[in-house]
């Protein structure tokens, strides 16, 4: 180990040094916790703008209230078969998992590509919060197509937006995160209320007439010209990979571990059915009453007046913020001779610029399911790891075991995986689960490999 | 004080919600219930930090 990779892993290390250890079983919470967790993070800034995207892509109501259902109930069972049993019985987070499967070095690249995700949608949350701030300047709002800034106005709100969320993730996040609690029932009161009080302007004046109006008015199944058409495929598959890097890609072993039952991976439930049921379909409602328009600002501020704005902002600012401070952390261990406030300033400098294309919001579903489909492999990495291994009498956590810096199946199965599905002629949407089965695959046989080789060495076993 | 708050807090997000299905009925205009929604939005952050506090600190 030279003394460049050591002082890398010993820097990473350092940083989640805290974690380090399984956690302790009387620190283990209830049920109830994790209900509201999970309630209070999947109601959130993007949900002000995934729902009008299914609305602009011609869904049925039918495809979407159905694909809604069996989509949210895969990602649950996917949080509750495939992440929580692992996350209890390991009590581990995400990077500690990973370091001992993987080594330090592949950790630090999964952590750099879960942080330049992370400013993209921190971005997105930036643009979200400024359609909200904008609307008192009669600021021009951007068009589903637009990709580049469209106004000065626009311009000046975001790096104003921007300014305030790189100074607050400067501060700290912690107080951000209790505030996010506290907006969470509040938020998701908003939405539901939002969607409900246009309702009339669509010709809807009774729960009755919902359906009627709902195939007619609102999910009719006429895509806006230059948008794909949606089927009831997609809008499965996006509900389920949503949250793909959480459950399949085992981003939630860090909050999952806490669970005193692996059965609390139900919980999810509260999350999926609050956030990505009612919360888009009624944002949907919104962007049909308003005629198409998916800026979150207006429409909000259609359905719910000074308190849809507001919510708008709080939904932006409470994402984005959280989100950039994590960012800076990861990019800090890059750059160890720089403080954490100037790591954190260039990140949210960096995602204010991103901020002003518009494109980053309007093409928010392609930027989910790229997030998701990039840091999916490494779920199913550490799934081989802890369930098939043993039974194929291949060693668990072998890079840590050998004391290696990198386990090069790990890399070759996280590379081969989106490389391949890359290749598959599938829209993005529908790449991860045939490259969950490839990444699957490509580490158990270079694992296979790999064991024997250092057996028959004896370099270690 | 602690049993105070959560009236208002309920108070806030029954004012929230509440309106929206009376304009849903036409009994209530958007307007009134843009207005009982901001007031529903002023009361809850000045009661929800209090009565979630306490909640968070008695468990």
């Amino acid at each position: 180990m030279n003394p460049k990779s050591n002082s890398l892993a010993s820097r990473l290390d350092a940083m989640y040094e805290y974690d380090r250890e399984p956690v302790d079983e009387s620190r283990t919470q209830g049920f109830s916790s994790f209900l509201g967790i999970y309630a209070g993070e999947h109601v959130a800034g993007t949900e002000f703008v995934l729902g009008p995207l299914f609305v602009v892509h011609g869904v049925t109501a039918g495809d979407l209230f159905i694909g809604l259902i069996i989509g949210n109930i895969l990602a649950v069972l996917s949080w509750a078969f495939l992440c929580a049993p692992i996350a209890v019985r390991c009590r581990l987070t995400l990077y500690w998992q990973l370091r001992k499967i993987c080594g330090p070095y592949l950790t630090y690249a999964y952590s750099i590509v879960n942080a330049l995700m992370f400013c993209f949608l921190a971005g997105a949350m930036i643009a979200v919060a400024a359609t909200a701030v904008g609307l008192p300047f009669k600021m021009p709002m951007p068009e589903l197509n637009d990709i580049y800034p469209g106004s000065v106005s626009w311009v000046l709100i975001v790096v104003a937006v921007g300014s305030i969320v790189t100074l607050l993730a400067i501060l700290g996040f912690e107080k951000i995160s209790v505030f996010s609690k506290i907006c969470a029932p509040w938020m998701f009161l908003v939405f539901v209320a939002a969607g409900i009080a246009v309702l009339p302007s669509l010709g809807c004046h009774s729960l009755s007439d919902f359906w009627r109006v709902a195939n007619e008015k609102i999910w009719t199944g006429v895509p806006v010209e230059g948008q794909t058409q949606f089927t009831i495929w997609h809008v499965t598959f996006f509900a389920w990979f949503a949250n793909l890097a959480m459950h399949i890609g085992m981003s939630d072993l860090t909050i999952l571990r806490y669970a005193r039952k692996w059965q609390y991976g139900f919980a999810s439930a509260t999350g999926m059915f609050l956030g990505h049921f009612v919360a888009w379909i009624a944002s949907g409602i919104l962007c049909a009453a308003a005629s198409g328009t998916v800026a979150p600002g207006p429409i909000a501020y259609l359905g719910a007046g000074v308190a849809g704005a507001v919510c708008v902002v709080i939904a932006g600012w409470t994402t984005a913020n959280p989100t950039l401070y994590r960012a800076g952390l990861a990019f800090q261990v890059a750059t160890p001779n720089w403080k954490r406030w100037k790591v954190t300033l260039a990140t949210g400098a960096a995602t204010t610029v991103a901020a002003c294309f518009p494109a980053l919001v309007m093409k928010l579903m392609d930027f989910v399911a790229l997030y998701g489909l990039l840091l999916m492999p490494m779920g199913a990495v550490i799934l081989v790891d802890y369930w098939v291994f043993p039974r194929l009498g291949m060693a668990r956590n072998f890079t840590e075991l050998r004391k290696g810096m990198l386990s090069v199946p790990a890399l070759l199965s996280w590379m081969g995986s989106i490389g391949i599905s890359f290749l598959l002629p599938l829209e993005i949407y529908f790449k991860a689960l045939p490259a969950w089965f490839v990444a699957v695959f490509i580490y158990i046989v270079l694992s296979f490999v790999e064991q024997k080789y250092y057996r028959e060495g004896d370099a270690v076993l | 004080m602690k049993g105070v708050m959560v009236v208002v807090s309920v108070a806030a997000l029954l004012l929230t919600v509440v309106p929206a299905f009376l304009v849903l009925h036409g009994i209530l205009s958007w307007e009134a219930h843009a207005r009982l929604m901001f007031l529903g939005m002023l009361l809850w952050f000045g009661s929800a930090p209090f009565t979630l506090r306490k909640s968070s600190k008695e468990r």
